[in-house]
């Protein structure tokens, strides 16, 4: 049973690329200024391949994934696909 | 609601000032509060009593968040480092004077209820936060600090800071960022850790108000602190009443006063169209809801907070869209400028208020700017974009009438007169540092 994640952005890092909502447009839509309004709900089993690619397609680092109910501001699942 | 008497006044914080230009020094404070006894430090007993009282009194924090003190304080106490006490005078919210009012008339209170949470935490320093410009407040607790060292009081250092004189300034994150050498910026803090580090050390950031009822809560006890309030709500906090009252300035209630009662002890003549609780960041009650108790609770149940404590009276004649859309401005002109919805999504917000206050507005324009709020709301690193979301929804729902007749006829005659709301002016260099 693989650990549900979610994804998060970092609103500050973030400069609208929407490179993410490109590549995930299932869980990533951008609003009307061009920044990603974010499906925070655990990603489907068939969406996690899709949404590591997202994350590491993300030219200011400002997309992540986290484990649901991950309290830790340290994120073990965005560093182990971040290379 | 249809008498215009106040409530018995419960004086408190401003014991001792007899003249609205009273500042007590260290010797007055002493006659009016007597000496503040601190044990020696690392006295463990002491501590567990002093946070054992805080959580009895069921203390508040007084700087719009709500949280109990005395949890706050444990969470801190529990880390292993030495902490460090900030004291937030920073007073952002432009409707609000009760920091300054502090500051300049009773700073030994403040002083008394940092230094007990020093001494609770064994603290390594105090940082008393008062913004850039405000030279009075800074120059007052300044003097404080000297009185009590020339008295030769055994306490942790103080030292007086001025942080850029910003909204966001003052908001926990940004105030400790600054300390830190850095910007006053708010972080992005996604788990929202239960406090923010100065220098590697957890810092317990509290508003000066909480601060200035802990001393009062050391002395006189739990007990009697709850005997005015509510159950819930208990004690008194100071409410800076502005607008449309005979006199404008700080006031002392017991939480559960009816919002009537306490625009009453400030000379309000009329009922007003609205009224402006909490802030820029708040809501606005109904004209028709001012009978609604101040606490938390009763606000909650028609769907206000009662945030940091401010009321602006809105006139009879006034109009609420028109004010609200200039605050909506002024908000847009306050974001730290680091996050897309808060840095597009707020002039967008100040745009569509605008012209429903004084152009030609349809209803699919509203629900347009009701749906922009939604995508706004929660997308900042702080809570400066959600505090404008919550003001513009709450104008919609309390000024509903207005709305329908601006719809209708276009710009009221309220929307022209001149705003009963302070806008201090954004500077041209925006300074962070």
């Amino acid at each position: 049973m693989a650990i549900a994640r979610r994804l998060r952005v970092d609103p500050v890092a973030c400069d609208a690329f929407g490179h993410c909502a490109e590549l995930l447009p299932e869980l990533i839509r951008l609003d009307e200024w061009g920044y990603p309004v974010i499906d925070d709900t655990p990603i489907p089993p068939r969406l996690v391949e899709l949404a590591e690619t997202a994350v590491r397609a993300c030219p200011r680092k400002a997309l992540s994934l986290h484990r649901v109910g991950q309290s830790s501001s340290r994120n073990l699942v965005a560093r182990a696909t971040d290379r | 609601m249809t008498t215009l008497e106040a409530s018995p006044v419960t004086i408190r914080l401003l014991s001792g000032i007899t003249d609205p230009a009273d500042r007590l020094d260290l010797n007055g404070h002493e006659a009016v509060h007597g000496s503040l006894r601190l044990p020696g430090r690392r006295d463990a007993g002491w501590s567990n009593r002093f946070i054992a009282a805080l959580d009895e009194s069921g203390l508040t924090g007084r700087g719009g968040a709500g949280f109990p003190t005395a949890q706050k304080l444990q969470t801190i106490r529990a880390q292993r480092r030495r902490p460090v006490v900030v004291v937030n005078a920073m007073e952002g919210e432009p409707a609000s004077g009760k920091d300054h009012f502090l500051a300049t008339r009773v700073p030994h209170l403040v002083l008394d209820g940092a230094a007990l949470m020093a001494r609770s935490l064994d603290a390594s320093a105090v940082q008393i936060c008062v913004a850039r410009g405000s030279r009075v407040a800074a120059r007052s607790f300044a003097a404080a600090v000297a009185e009590r060292a020339r008295a030769g009081m055994r306490e942790a250092p103080f030292e007086v800071v001025q942080p850029p004189a910003r909204y966001v300034a003052g908001e926990e994150s940004a105030l400790a960022n600054w300390l830190d050498g850095g910007e006053s910026l708010p972080l992005f803090r996604p788990d929202r850790p239960a406090f923010p580090r100065v220098s590697g050390r957890p810092a317990l950031v509290d508003n000066a108000e909480t601060l200035a009822q802990v001393a009062l809560i050391a002395r006189y006890g739990p007990e009697w602190f709850r005997g005015v309030g509510t159950q819930e709500a208990p004690g008194t906090t100071l409410v800076t009443v502005s607008g449309a009252v005979r006199a404008p300035g700080i006031v002392e209630v017991a939480l559960g006063t009816p919002v009537w009662s306490v625009l009453a002890m400030a000379g309000v003549v009329e009922r007003p169209a609205g009224v402006l609780l909490g802030g820029y960041g708040g809501t606005w009650l109904a004209g028709a809801d001012v009978a609604t108790p101040y606490d938390p609770a009763s606000l909650g149940a028609v769907g206000c907070t009662t945030g940091v404590g401010v009321m602006v009276a809105l006139p009879t004649d006034g109009c609420g869209l028109a004010e609200t859309a200039r605050i909506a401005r002024w908000m847009a002109g306050e974001s730290a400028g680091q996050c897309g919805p808060c840095v597009f999504g707020l002039p967008t917000v100040a745009d569509d208020l605008s012209l429903l206050a004084y152009g030609r507005t349809r209803r699919r324009d509203i629900d347009r700017l009701w749906a922009r709020l939604g995508t706004i709301d929660g997308r900042g690193a702080c809570r400066h974009p959600d505090g404008v979301v919550r003001l513009v929804k709450s104008a919609i729902s309390a000024f509903a009438a207005d709305l329908d007749h601006h719809l209708h006829h276009g710009p009221c005659r309220g929307a022209n007169q001149q705003s009963v709301l302070a806008f201090p002016p954004v500077g041209e260099v925006v300074e962070w540092r």
